[in-house]
């Protein structure tokens, strides 16, 4: 009964988002939604890696490092090494996960505020080794950097070459989808299976997990290698899209976004961050109207809504879904 | 009967304060083992060296012949050796049936992987923590409660949902910290019951408690400690009568210990 729920879900939420959308894109002529979309998309990816370490109770603001890591990678390995970019993608992953790991052992001992501000510095320090390392190129950044070429295989073209299209901007669109729908199933089903519960039970109460047989310091850093991962790949797939990256493009307000996308949409639903960066992005968006008092508005709508719904958005429970 | 546990001349400083001095004793398999003395005697202490929450500074715990000292408390748990806390130390936020599965971590034969993956493994264990968790649920008495939320029972039944998470890791010996602690009698004499309940599974008990007519009631041999240093050992009958404890008690205590 769930299942089939489920997969009705699924199937008309993907339905909308790579049917449903583009054609009223184009019936309405925004194309600049295609953009925006893609953006909400990729960047709900890198928050849902700061979910996962509210999950195992650390407060992250420190994304922003691993998707500028991710960016860096990706984009090196595509100009300096003429890596396809698809290989280049979960490459990227892989190595803010394995950086994370190296970083996690030591700072994924601290709780609370303390690990909050070592991650808050580590978007610096990320910010700082891409202006001072020589393989980043500096202050000017990568630029031009070229778009993904296709995937065929068996001479079936399963991607196009992004280059040839006429319009690269719906297939980004759809392949942004695609990798956030792909990136939420697989935190879903973490969150349900029995990681999921251990998880929680180091939120809660890290010694006794300890003292029941859980390995608290494995498990933690597992958690933040996977949180990174995400970061890594939402970072790469940006880059690809805005052909560039600096050191600037991912700072410490990027890192406190991601976290702000968590905490909207509800540190207890798996879709929470995908809810919160949607509202968050277009709620800063549709304010731009209000010129100099934008921010001052933004912030007061932020502060009011953890006043009254401290539980994120989706407690509102929408779908009138129970918890079970 | 075997010695399952040994505390071999057990020492832990705190800067200049000696917690625990040079203690030294057994726990049998099957026993029930309480560790009494006045407050500040180093029970808390000692009770985390055995657990290894603590590392000592001289000494060393044995569990079957096997250090067990300076391991970590995961370790520890997994060859049997699995404490329960003092007061309210629960998954508060999770259901009483979730604390209790998820405490049957240590039993699990799939990996990490295998779980994520819902390998048949994985879903066989699942099956049986859910049984498992039901029976160690009933057998607590705690069957009304089962899809409450933990932090929402009352203080008796929190302690026996303590004790639930600790039976679920399937110990060889459970310690117990002051199961009695902020219990009126009635509660009192149920958590006995709880207690001797969890020793005929075929569990060894170490108990650390302040509740004097409790530990005399419930325990096969008693360790006393005061300042850090065992200054007895022996039966219920043996401590009652034992001048060194009576005294320790009441230089230290105006009001009658209740034995």
């Amino acid at each position: 009964m769930k299942r089939t729920r489920n997969i009705l879900v699924v199937a008309v939420f993907l339905l909308v988002v790579l049917v449903g959308v583009p054609w009223l894109i184009e019936a309405t002529g925004r194309l600049d939604l295609y953009y925006t979309l893609t953006s909400v998309a990729l960047l709900s990816i890198a928050s849902a890696g700061v979910w996962v370490t509210f999950y195992i109770g650390r407060i992250n603001i420190g994304q922003g490092a691993f998707a500028l890591m991710g960016g860096y990678v990706s984009a090196i390995l595509v100009v300096q090494y003429g890596v396809s970019f698809w290989l280049t993608l979960p490459l990227a992953g892989l190595f803010c996960a394995a950086a994370s790991v190296l970083i996690g052992l030591p700072i994924l001992r601290l709780r609370g505020v303390y690990f909050a501000m070592v991650t808050l510095v580590l978007t610096e320090v990320a910010r700082l080794l891409a202006l001072a390392l020589p393989i980043t190129n500096g202050a000017k950044g990568m630029v031009s950097i070229p778009l993904p070429g296709g995937i065929s295989i068996f001479g079936l073209t399963i991607l196009p070459d992004f280059a040839a299209l006429p319009n690269p901007r719906p297939a980004f669109y759809l392949v942004s989808v695609v990798l956030m729908a792909l990136c939420f199933a697989a935190l879903y089903r973490l969150v349900h299976s029995r990681i999921g519960k251990l998880c929680q039970s180091l939120q809660q109460n890290e010694e006794l997990a300890s003292s029941i047989g859980v390995n608290i310091a494995y498990l933690r850093v597992i958690a933040y290698a996977f949180s990174s991962f995400l970061g890594g790949l939402g970072g790469a797939m940006f880059v690809a899209i805005s052909q560039s990256i600096y050191p600037s493009s991912f700072t410490v307000t990027d890192s406190v976004n991601f976290m702000l996308n968590c905490f909207l949409g509800g540190l207890g639903h798996v879709f929470g961050p995908m809810i919160g960066t949607f509202v968050l992005y277009f709620g800063w968006d549709f304010l731009f109207e209000t010129g100099e008092f934008q921010l001052l508005i933004f912030s007061s709508v932020l502060i009011a809504l953890m006043l009254f719904l401290p539980n994120g958005l989706l407690s509102l429970r929408l779908f009138g879904k129970k918890q079970g | 009967m075997t010695e399952l546990l040994q505390i071999k001349a057990v020492n832990k400083r705190f800067g200049g304060l000696v917690a625990v001095n040079n203690v030294s004793f057994a726990v049998r398999e099957r026993e029930i083992l309480s560790v009494i003395g006045p407050n500040g005697a180093g029970k808390s202490t000692l009770f985390k060296l055995i657990s290894s929450f603590l590392n000592p500074t001289s000494g060393e715990v044995l569990f079957r012949e096997e250090r067990i000292s300076g391991l970590a408390p995961h370790i520890v748990a997994r060859k049997g050796v699995v404490r329960t806390f003092q007061e309210t130390t629960i998954f508060k936020g999770m259901t009483v049936r979730d604390n209790v599965i998820i405490a049957h971590h240590l039993r699990s034969n799939a990996s990490l992987a295998g779980f994520y993956l819902g390998t048949n493994t994985a879903r066989r264990d699942e099956d049986e923590f859910g049984r498992s968790a039901d029976e160690i649920i009933d057998f607590l008495d705690l069957g009304t409660q089962r899809h409450e939320i933990a932090s929402t029972l009352p203080h008796g039944h929190l302690r026996a949902l303590g004790i639930a998470i600790g039976l679920a890791t399937n110990p060889t010996v459970l310690l117990l910290d002051e199961p009695f602690a902020g219990m009126n009698h009635d509660e009192t004499v149920r958590a006995v019951e709880m207690v001797r309940g969890v020793r005929k599974r075929g569990v060894t008990v170490l108990l650390v408690e302040h509740d004097m007519p409790a530990v005399m009631n419930i325990s096969d041999r008693i360790v006393v400690l005061n300042f850090g240093v065992k200054i007895a050992e022996g039966t219920p009958k043996e401590i009652q009568e034992n001048e060194k404890v009576i005294e320790a008690y009441l230089g230290v205590e105006d009001e009658t210990i209740g034995f």
